[in-house]
């Protein structure tokens, strides 16, 4: 039986490449679009759609996106015809499309809490030095608004790295793909599926240890002052 | 003899005329003027809902006054009427430019939480006024050093004392190079004991002939440091001239409460 498992996990390893550069792309599709979903918060025009697409895609159940994408675009001919169709009619961008869509519309309300959480005060204090919209965001607004959403994102991406095991169901073989595979053909699905969730736990093992390096890393201010000794709130309350 | 032209001398750093300031129905200000010289010290004194922050925050707009004019140096600040009557900025540019030469000090220092001292104080001067970084770090170095706070550059604003972060946003406020430096109640948010620190800072800038604004409850400060003191009530000025003339004779009676008042407060 270990000999199973073993060869077994060496097979599924075969898949992580595939789910890895899934959970990158939409990722980072998800992000950029999130935060553009964000920034059209503060305009009282732009707000409407921004709203439209995070209520319509957070509502949609992935799977039935996935289809939507995978085999409902294919039965416009005009899409057929267009330039885009090498890439849709692939399942692995249909699935980073409806993984993309998906993420961004869950990390857009998660960045939008960030932004929600800053102190006005701190944003009063920018505005006061002169200091132009974009240099306010790129410099105050977004370094605090991440920090204060680096927790909930985290989370986010971990739903989506195991969210991408669904789209083994479009045919593409990441390690849930390659699981069903070898339980086709050996029947022992408990051994199968044990490994294969070994391997997510491991790799959001490992995407939990970095968002916390980073998080270390961006909050110095949250921590005790180098010099001051750690019980000192205590002490004058 | 004839009466000179005002020179250039005598032009004042700022200029507020018939300010008025409006929340929905309600009227805080209802035409407030003033005028600012150089070096000159002002303090605003009002119970509280006297309007006396909305007229320092209208000042660099972080509220935009309903009426009236402002003037920074020689440039009177652009408003035009915005969709729905409300007045908004006409020129986002001037106003940027203008901001930069006010300096702000908040009663809660808001200072930037992910930003060092040192960051905090070089991070207008760089990314606003495009000064270089070395430069910046240099004046920066000198300022924190003349507030006290030479050993704290390194540190974050959690890790300072109210007092301390204060002295820091003072600083903050400098190292833009002001005119004038505008102070909303800036000792209102301390702990007694700290009070003191921050207005020897104050008390060494006024020294310095720094050109201050200073909306406080410190009357005591007021009446030692300023050259002119304001009484702000239900949105107009009650009293104004110098401290001799405003605490010698009182003759407002709304000041006199105001004043008995606040000497019980501190008692």
């Amino acid at each position: 039986m270990l000999a199973f498992m073993l060869d077994t996990v060496w097979q599924l390893l075969g898949g992580v490449p595939l789910t890895l550069s899934l959970t990158a792309f939409a990722v980072a599709n998800g992000f950029v679009i999130a935060l553009a979903l964000v920034l059209m918060r503060s305009s009282p025009l732009l707000i409407w759609p921004a709203r439209l697409y995070v209520f319509l895609f957070r509502s949609v159940p992935l799977l039935v996106l996935i289809f939507l994408v995978y085999y409902g675009l294919s039965q416009f001919s005009s899409l057929r015809a267009s330039f885009l169709w090498p890439y849709l009619r692939e399942p692995y961008w249909c699935a980073i499309i409806a993984l993309s869509l998906n993420t961004s519309a869950y990390s857009s309300e998660i960045i939008r809490g960030g932004f929600q959480a800053i102190p006005r005060g701190q944003i009063e204090a920018a505005t006061a030095t002169g200091m132009p919209r974009f240099t306010l965001l790129r410099r105050i607004l977004l370094p605090l608004a991440i920090r204060q959403a680096l927790p909930a994102y985290c989370s986010e991406i971990i739903l989506l790295l195991k969210a991408t095991s669904l789209v083994s169901i479009i045919t593409l073989m990441e390690i849930t793909g390659i699981a069903h595979r070898i339980i086709a053909s050996t029947y022992r699905p408990f051994e199968v599926f044990i490994c294969a969730g070994a391997i997510y736990l491991t790799m959001n093992f490992a995407i939990t240890r970095i968002f916390l390096a980073v998080e270390y890393r961006l909050s110095p201010h949250l921590r005790p002052a180098p010099d001051a000794p750690a019980p000192q709130r205590e002490a004058s309350a | 003899m004839t009466i000179a032209p005002s020179s250039a001398l005598a032009m004042p750093v700022l200029r507020v005329a018939d300010l008025k300031k409006s929340f929905g129905a309600l009227e805080v200000l209802k035409g407030v003027s003033l005028e600012a010289h150089k070096g000159e010290v002002i303090s605003i004194l009002g119970a509280s809902g006297s309007g006396k922050s909305t007229l320092l925050r209208c000042i660099n707009l972080l509220e935009v006054p309903s009426a009236g004019r402002i003037v920074v140096g020689n440039e009177e600040i652009k408003l035009k009427q915005g969709a729905g009557g409300r007045m908004k900025p006409a020129d986002a540019r001037q106003v940027g430019r203008i901001r930069s030469r006010l300096g702000m000090v908040f009663q809660s220092f808001n200072l930037w939480a992910h930003l060092t001292i040192l960051e905090n104080v070089i991070e207008a001067p760089i990314y606003v006024q495009r000064r270089p970084r070395a430069e910046a770090v240099e004046e920066a170095r000198a300022l924190l050093e003349k507030v006290g706070l030479a050993d704290k550059l390194n540190h974050y604003p959690a890790h300072l004392s109210g007092g301390q972060q204060q002295r820091a946003a003072i600083t903050r406020a400098l190292a833009m190079r002001p005119d004038i430096l505008l102070f909303d109640e800036p000792t209102s948010a301390l702990d007694p004991e700290l009070v003191g620190e921050v207005l020897a800072v104050m008390r060494s800038l006024a020294a310095e002939g720094m050109t201050m604004l200073i909306v406080t409850h410190e009357i005591q400060f007021a009446r030692e440091v300023s050259n002119r003191v304001i009484f702000l009530r239900d949105g107009l000025v009650e009293v104004e001239g110098t401290p001799e003339e405003v605490f010698g004779q009182i003759r407002s009676e709304s000041f006199r409460r105001f004043l008995g008042a606040s000497a019980r407060g501190h008692s």
